[in-house]
């Protein structure tokens, strides 16, 4: 029973991990290409975007590549004593977070574009630092942004595959994620226990999504109560 | 060394074609208008005294400086003790009308509040709406917390964007009254962007003529409006401001005397007039014919000695504008340029002013 329920907690961990790390990595990125003008801004946002167009074994490979024992990041996690990252849960937060990071930036991006700059300058002349206007304002009023994103990197990440496979493999309460686990189970030709697994992630997702969306529109209609 | 008085305002920018190039020394108390077609640079410049818009120059206000000579930004906005109220609201949606007005009260040291939640409500009449969310207010509402907002960071300087243009007649006349009481019981400077006529008549003690980025004229209000030259670009409604006291009441034909330097005008008299009291009058140049004698023998009875101080062409060759002096208060008369050949008009002679029509704007 244990072996059967490792996977969905680890999927969910890894999830969790994912999604805290990308809201504080993506918020200033959003932020940054929400109200940059700098020629920088176009290839940066191209290049938050990537993960959404490049088949996940590209991104994987190039992870591996990058975080092995030949690569640039796997050399300095050696010589920092970290040791190597492929093959570990560590790793697979660091390859899930740029592999999802479109679906933190994105959502968030549009919610700080869509704040009205008006409302900064007047919580400036109120004596807010930048800041403190950041907190007050930006963060409240970017809330469905927030809400959307988090669950958007949550789902997203519990999803995924071919990342997985090329940089975490199939090691049990390490890497074996729900995904793979449904893949192995088909090789095996057990589908029962792949049936469960599979019509758990469908409903899991129908779920979330419904919970998003009823929640963004309260919070939408919360701001005209 | 004496701390220099009043508000000195010098900017210079460049946004694209537009180009800001002001150096104004303004008076420390009492409202003042930038006034000026739109594209003048008025918003422009209280945006760069806000420190909203880098510009080099200086900002001084009663002796604290905002931003010295040489610098591109001065003091940040957040750190400026002063006040904007812009011409959308800019309420904060996800906040009540109370969280709103106590955004930056609580951002102010305690010992620098002066102005209480109580008075601020009190003054712009919100004590019914504090509970309720911004998007459930008139637009003249939203205004009045908008204000009363500002107020409450107890401001030593109030800017204040066309804060009218958006809203309908009705609340136009009701803010105006508000902002009237705030001008009158506060002590702190107010400057006040307008581009109507109206407001500036009603509201300004001095007035700031700008266009294209410069400023063309600039003075106490009484003085630019009696400018022959029409800076204010009034034309057929050009006309002179006074301020006068309300001396007499005359209950059997519902008139009422106003008393200003160097004479008194009869005028209607409107409901809630004291004796004491102290209006504004506007009389308009077209309002004022003149006559070499004083005529009784006809209907107008506001009949004023004077003297001709200055007569100038006007906006068109048939007519003239001619400035005269009762007392010391200056007046405008718009005739016929064959009339003042005929009565032979000039420099320096006593005329009386038969003044048919005075109406009263503040």
């Amino acid at each position: 029973m244990d072996t059967y329920w490792e996977p969905v907690w680890l999927t969910l961990k890894l999830a969790g991990c994912t999604t805290a790390v990308l809201l504080i990595i993506g918020t200033p990125v959003a932020w940054w290409l929400a109200r940059s003008r700098h020629w920088v801004r176009q290839p940066v946002a191209a290049i938050v975007a990537l993960p959404l167009v490049l088949p996940p074994t590209v991104l994987g490979f190039y992870l591996l590549v990058l975080m092995g024992p030949k690569g640039m990041v796997g050399q300095l996690t050696e010589q920092l004593g970290l040791g190597l990252l492929p093959f570990t849960f560590q790793g697979l937060v660091i390859a899930s977070v740029i592999y999802s990071l479109p679906f933190t930036v994105q959502p968030l991006q549009n919610a700080f574009g869509s704040i009205n700059q008006q409302l900064l300058e007047v919580a400036s002349t109120l004596r807010a630092s930048p800041r403190d206007r950041f907190f007050s304002i930006v963060i409240p009023l970017a809330r469905p942004g927030f809400l959307t994103a988090g669950v958007l990197t949550f789902a997203h990440t519990i999803g995924e595959f071919g990342v997985v496979l090329m940089i975490g493999g199939n090691i049990p309460g390490e890497t074996k994620v729900l995904s793979v686990a449904i893949y192995d189970h088909v090789e095996s030709l057990e589908y029962v226990q792949a049936h469960w697994l599979a019509a758990g992630m469908v409903a899991f997702s129908f779920i979330v999504l419904v919970v998003l969306y009823s929640l963004n529109g309260r919070l939408q209609s919360g701001l005209v109560k | 060394m004496t701390t220099p008085s009043g508000i000195q305002a010098r900017f210079r920018c460049t946004l694209g074609a537009f180009e800001l190039d002001v150096d104004l020394d303004l008076p420390g108390t009492g409202l003042t208008a930038l006034f000026g077609h739109s594209g003048c640079g008025k918003t422009t410049l209280l945006r760069c005294m806000a420190g909203l818009q880098a510009a080099d120059g200086t900002m001084n206000v009663n002796g604290d400086e905002w931003q010295n000579e040489g610098e591109r930004n001065g003091r940040p906005v957040h750190q400026r003790p002063l006040a904007y109220v812009f011409q959308e609201t800019g309420l904060f949606p996800h906040l009540s009308v109370k969280q709103n007005l106590m955004y930056g009260y609580k951002r102010i040291p305690k010992s620098e509040r002066q102005i209480s939640l109580d008075q601020a409500t009190k003054w712009l009449g919100l004590a019914h709406l504090l509970e309720r969310m911004p998007k459930k207010l008139s637009g003249g509402e939203r205004q009045r917390v908008a204000i009363a907002r500002a107020l409450l960071t107890s401001p030593r300087l109030l800017l204040m964007d066309e804060p009218l243009s958006a809203l309908d007649q009705a609340s136009k006349q009701e803010i105006m009254h508000y902002l009237e009481t705030l001008r009158d019981n506060l002590a702190i400077p107010i400057l006040y962007v307008s581009h109507s006529t109206t407001e500036v008549a009603r509201l300004a003690d001095h007035i700031v003529m700008m266009d294209k980025g410069q400023v063309v004229a600039e003075g106490p209000l009484q003085q630019i409006m009696a400018r022959t030259d029409q800076p204010f670009g009034l034309e057929e409604d050009a006309g002179v401001i006074i301020d006068a006291v309300v001396s007499e009441l005359d209950a059997q034909w519902h008139l009422c005397r106003a008393d200003f330097a160097g004479g008194h005008l009869w005028l209607r008299a409107d409901e809630g007039l004291a004796v004491g009291q102290t209006i504004r009058l506007q009389v308009l140049a077209r309002d004022i014919s003149l006559a070499l004698s004083e005529q009784i023998d006809q209907s107008i009875q506001n009949l004023i000695l004077a003297t001709v101080d200055e007569v100038v062409a006007d906006i068109s060759p048939g007519t003239s504008m001619i400035r005269l002096l009762a007392g010391h208060t200056p007046f405008l008369s718009r005739l016929t340029t064959r009339a003042l050949h005929t009565l032979a008009i000039e420099h320096g002679q006593q005329v009386w002013m038969q003044v048919k029509s005075v109406a009263i704007v503040d």
